[in-house]
C-alpha cells in the first residue's frame, strides 16, 4: 500500500491526494516561483523608488526613446511568438512548435543584444556603479541592478527556451513542459512593462 | 479546417487580438512620458498602464483566467497584499528629503 492512500484519522484523503488547486505540479512550482520573484523585483523597484524620491540631482540621462522602444517591441513579440509555440506544442504539430520557440529564442537573444548595447554606450559616457556625469552618483547602482536583473532572467530564460525547445523535438518534454515554460517567459516580459516608465521614461531628458 | 484547426486558428486570434491591445498600452506609457505634467502625476498615470499591462498579460498570456478561480485569487491576493505592504516605507524615503516629522530642534 502506497503512503498516499493511508486514510488520515479525522481527514479526507481527498485533501490528501492530487496536486493543489487542481493544477500540474510543475507548472504550479513555476507559479510560486513568479510570486517569489515578483517580491523580488518589486523589492528592487521600490528600493530605487525610495533612492529616486529621496536623493536630490537625480539624473535624466536618456535622450532617446527609440532603443527601449524597440527592445518593447521585441518582447512583446517574443510572448506573442511562445504563444504560438504552445498552441502548435497543444495542438501536436511538432516541427511548428519547435519553430516558434527558436523565433522566440532567437527573440531575446537580440533584445539581450540591444541591452548590452545600450549598457556599454551608458559606459562609454563615464556611468558607473556609483558615479556618472549628470548627477547622483546611487543612479548606475540602481539601474545596473535592476536591469541586470531582468537582462540576467532573459539570458536564463533564452537558454531554457534553447534547452525545452530542442528536448521537445526530441520527444523527451511535452506541450505541459513548454507551457511552464511559456509561463515565465511571459513573466520576464511582464516584469519589463515596470521596469520601463520608472527606469527609463521617467528619467528622459526633455 | 478541422474542429481542432478551428479553435487554434481562434485561439491565435484572441492572442493576436491582446497582443495589439498590450502594443497600444505600451504607446500610451511612451505619450505620458512627453507629456506637460508633474513627476508624481506621470508616475501615478504609468503606474495604472502598467498595471492594465501586466493585468491583460497574466489573465490571458499566461492563462490565468482559465485556471481555477481559487489559483487566481490566491496568485491575485498573495502578490497585491505582499506588495502592498512593501509600501511601508515610503515616509522614511520622504524623511530623506523634508527631514522626520516632529524632529526638529526649533521651539
Amino acid at each position: 500500500m502506497s503512503q498516499v492512500n493511508v486514510p488520515l484519522a479525522g481527514h479526507s484523503t481527498d485533501l490528501t491526494v492530487g496536486p493543489a488547486f487542481s493544477i500540474p505540479t510543475k507548472k504550479l512550482a513555476m507559479w510560486l516561483f513568479i510570486i517569489a520573484d515578483t517580491m523580488t523585483f518589486a523589492a528592487c523597484l521600490l528600493a530605487y523608488g525610495f533612492l529616486r524620491n529621496g536623493a536630490a540631482n537625480w539624473p535624466r540621462p536618456f535622450h532617446s526613446i527609440t532603443n527601449v522602444a524597440v527592445m518593447t517591441l521585441i518582447l512583446l513579440t517574443s510572448s506573442l511568438t511562445m504563444l504560438f509555440g504552445l498552441r502548435a506544442a497543444r495542438a501536436g504539430d511538432k516541427s511548428a512548435a519547435f519553430r516558434w520557440t527558436m523565433v522566440t529564442a532567437a527573440l531575446g537573444i537580440v533584445f539581450a543584444l540591444l541591452h548590452i548595447r545600450e549598457w556599454l554606450a551608458l559606459i562609454h559616457e563615464g556611468m558607473t556603479l556609483f558615479q556618472n556625469p549628470w548627477g547622483n552618483g546611487l543612479f548606475g547602482a540602481s539601474f545596473f541592478s535592476i536591469t541586470g536583473l531582468h537582462l540576467t532572467h532573459v539570458t536564463g530564460g533564452v537558454i531554457a527556451l534553447l534547452a525545452v525547445g530542442l528536448r521537445y523535438r526530441a520527444g523527451r518534454y511535452n506541450a505541459d513542459d513548454v507551457e511552464v515554460l511559456s509561463l515565465y517567459w511571459h513573466f520576464v516580459d511582464l516584469v519589463w512593462m515596470f521596469v520601463v516608465p520608472l527606469v527609463y521614461l521617467l528619467n528622459l531628458s526633455h | 479546417m478541422t474542429a481542432a484547426e478551428a479553435t487554434k486558428s481562434n485561439g491565435m486570434k484572441k492572442d493576436i487580438a491582446i497582443y495589439v491591445c498590450l502594443l497600444i498600452l505600451a504607446a500610451f506609457q511612451f505619450v505620458i512620458a512627453f507629456q506637460n505634467i508633474s513627476s508624481s502625476q506621470m508616475l501615478i498615470r504609468m503606474l495604472v498602464v502598467a498595471c492594465a499591462e501586466a493585468a491583460l498579460a497574466a489573465l490571458f498570456f499566461m492563462h490565468l483566467w482559465t485556471e481555477k478561480r481559487g489559483f487566481l485569487l490566491f496568485v491575485a491576493i498573495f502578490t497585491v497584499f505582499v506588495i502592498l505592504g512593501m509600501q511601508f516605507g515610503w515616509t522614511d524615503s520622504s524623511r530623506m528629503v523634508v527631514g522626520a516629522p516632529y524632529s526638529t530642534t526649533e521651539k
